[in-house]
């Protein structure tokens, strides 16, 4: 049975998320009714919460990549830092498919969240800084993923460190040294490695490219392409970089003040955008 | 002026005690677990073993005997300090330096060489109790960690320290997973004495006065340092690299007790001594009495 899925052209699904949404402050009962876009604002004028993110659905297939994109405060990290269990959601599901078990990700306990993220997520943040440890080595970066799933083999450890950096183009030379001697994008491939240890099947990446030269985002983009070809891991790339989701997402969701103004598939949307945002954002690009 | 004999039996008051007790019960019953307590103030500073000392006073009754050390060495002065203490605010038990007479023994940075027995209880002086505190600042996380048994980034220092020197570097204070969950700072005890909690016959408890916190290694207990699967934990090696030889305690001759490095005032070279220094004199009254 199990091989039947894998073999069958229909879509594995990966997770599904459904009326997902972030307040920050108290909330009032008008809160959703006098934000969002058609408001101009994320702040409610009655109580002063911001409503980061409201009633976000999507469903992520394996080996699939969608993109988030929209300006910034437009709630599209927030959805990912929910996903990854940094915030917690206000509202919302999130059911995550891996081996043949569904998991509520909300209703989970916290050492269950923790294994999740550990084990079967990977997040690359903007800043290396948040998703790194820079006072260990790259590979201790690494051990210590590795270690969180409970391998405790120091030889075997050190091989798989040196695979994955070697697969991100890490100079393999360089890793028992302090990452805040490697450049920004070397950074980047460091936590990209990092988020690999595990072969989760979900990524996420939080403009990943962001304040890096143009080659080297070329670089990631292209190894992050690769990663899904090879693995088939499914991942979320959130961006305000077009070029970003039109060279890696096939579905995109546009989003202003905390929703979703339009979605769909990402040619479709950059070809023939339908909400006036959308249409503005496009135009400025080029 | 107040005398000792205007204090209670024991210092503290029966209040505390029994406070104390039932923290020593909790830290029993959840082997390894850091049970917080609300350490007394002491006539002596916090850090000089006031929560060895609680302990001490708390669980010592009229007739048993008693053993204070430091170091290994019965008469330095944090032991001589703390046992005139503990004998002028209890009368009527017995000072011993024979770790076999004694039923209680209060010690700092050693577990004694001679083998405990069930009827025997040490208590260990403790100044950090949290092995997490290295990597974690915040204690409310540390909390968590402890809860979830994350010892993820301990085992990350151990990998750092093989990276960079070859084997772990932890002299002391080895961090130490009792009975397969909660990891304990095993205070500020050699390598040497890391095996001797695993399945000790006798209760093993340990007291942070500054720290407030007790915890235990309940007597047939797994202890087992965190290490990595192919790199074994080692104690310290006493060989001597000329002669390819364990080295021996110049005053009593054991080759397997923990030795003490000194210099020799008048050679200039280094002489090697027993670091328990009631197993040395027993060790050297057995040699005559033979």
């Amino acid at each position: 049975m199990v091989n039947d899925n894998i073999s069958t052209p229909t879509l594995d699904k990966v997770l599904e998320v459904r009326g997902l949404g972030k307040v920050y402050g108290n909330g009032c009962p008008h809160c959703f009714d006098l934000t969002g876009p058609e408001h101009d604002t994320n702040i409610c004028p009655r109580c002063g919460s911001v409503v980061a993110a409201h009633n976000l659905s999507f469903d992520l297939c394996r080996g699939e990549i969608l993109g988030i994109m929209g300006e910034s405060g437009s709630g599209k990290s927030t959805a990912v830092k929910a996903l990854y269990f940094d915030e917690a959601p206000t509202c919302g599901t999130a059911v995550f498919y891996d081996q043949g078990n569904a998991y509520d990700l909300y209703a989970l306990n916290a050492a269950q969240q923790r294994q999740l993220r550990n084990q079967r997520f990977g997040m690359v943040y903007q800043n290396p800084v948040l998703g790194l440890n820079f006072n260990v080595s790259a590979g201790g970066n690494i051990a210590e993923r590795l270690l969180m799933s409970n391998l405790s083999h120091y030889g075997e450890i050190r091989q798989r460190a040196t695979t994955l950096l070697r697969r991100t183009e890490v100079l393999t030379q360089r890793m028992d040294e302090l990452p805040k001697n490697f450049s920004g994008g070397m950074q980047q491939r460091v936590q990209i490695a990092k988020a690999l240890a595990t072969n989760p099947p979900l990524l996420l990446l939080d403009e990943v490219t962001t304040g890096l030269d143009l080659s080297v985002q070329a670089a990631i983009l292209d190894l992050i392409m690769e990663i899904q070809q090879e693995l088939g891991t499914a991942m979320i790339a959130v961006t305000h970089d077009l070029g970003v989701i039109r060279l890696l997402a096939g579905r995109t969701l546009v989003m202003k003040y905390g929703r979703v103004i339009e979605s769909g598939l990402t040619d479709q949307i950059l070809e023939d955008p339908q909400h006036a945002y959308t249409q503005r954002l496009v135009a400025s690009a080029l | 002026m107040s005398t000792a004999t205007d204090y209670p039996f024991g210092f503290l008051d029966s209040y505390a005690k029994k406070e104390v007790r039932r923290t020593v019960l909790k830290a029993i019953a959840i082997p390894g677990y850091q049970v917080p307590y609300s350490s007394r103030e002491m006539p002596m500073g916090r850090g000089f073993g006031t929560g060895g000392l609680q302990l001490t006073l708390s669980l010592i009754g009229e007739g048993e005997t008693l053993k204070v050390i430091d170091q290994g060495s019965d008469d330095s002065v944090n032991a001589v300090n703390l046992r005139h203490f503990i004998e002028l605010t209890c009368p009527s038990i017995n000072t011993t330096t024979r770790t076999q007479e004694a039923t209680l023994i209060q010690s700092r940075h050693r577990i004694p060489e001679q083998p405990l027995r069930e009827d025997q209880v040490l208590v260990l002086q403790v100044p950090y109790p949290d092995p997490l505190v290295i990597v974690e600042p915040s204690e409310t996380r540390r909390k968590v960690m402890h809860g979830e048994a994350d010892y993820s980034r301990l085992l990350v220092k151990l990998y750092e320290d093989l990276v960079h020197f070859k084997e772990i570097t932890i002299s002391h204070r080895y961090p130490t997973r009792i009975n397969g969950h909660y990891v304990i700072d095993p205070s500020p005890i050699p390598r040497y004495d890391v095996p001797k909690l695993h399945q000790s016959p006798a209760l093993l408890l340990f007291g942070a006065g500054r720290e407030k916190k007790v915890y235990a290694v309940p007597p047939y207990t797994l202890a087992e340092p965190l290490v990595f699967d192919d790199v074994p934990f080692r104690t310290e090696d006493f060989t001597d690299r000329v002669s390819g030889e364990r080295r021996a305690c110049q005053r009593c001759g054991s080759r397997d007790s923990f030795l003490d490095e000194f210099s020799d005032p008048n050679t200039g070279g280094k002489v090697y001594q027993c670091s328990d220094s009631d197993y040395c004199t027993q060790q050297q009254e057995q040699a005559h009495g033979e």
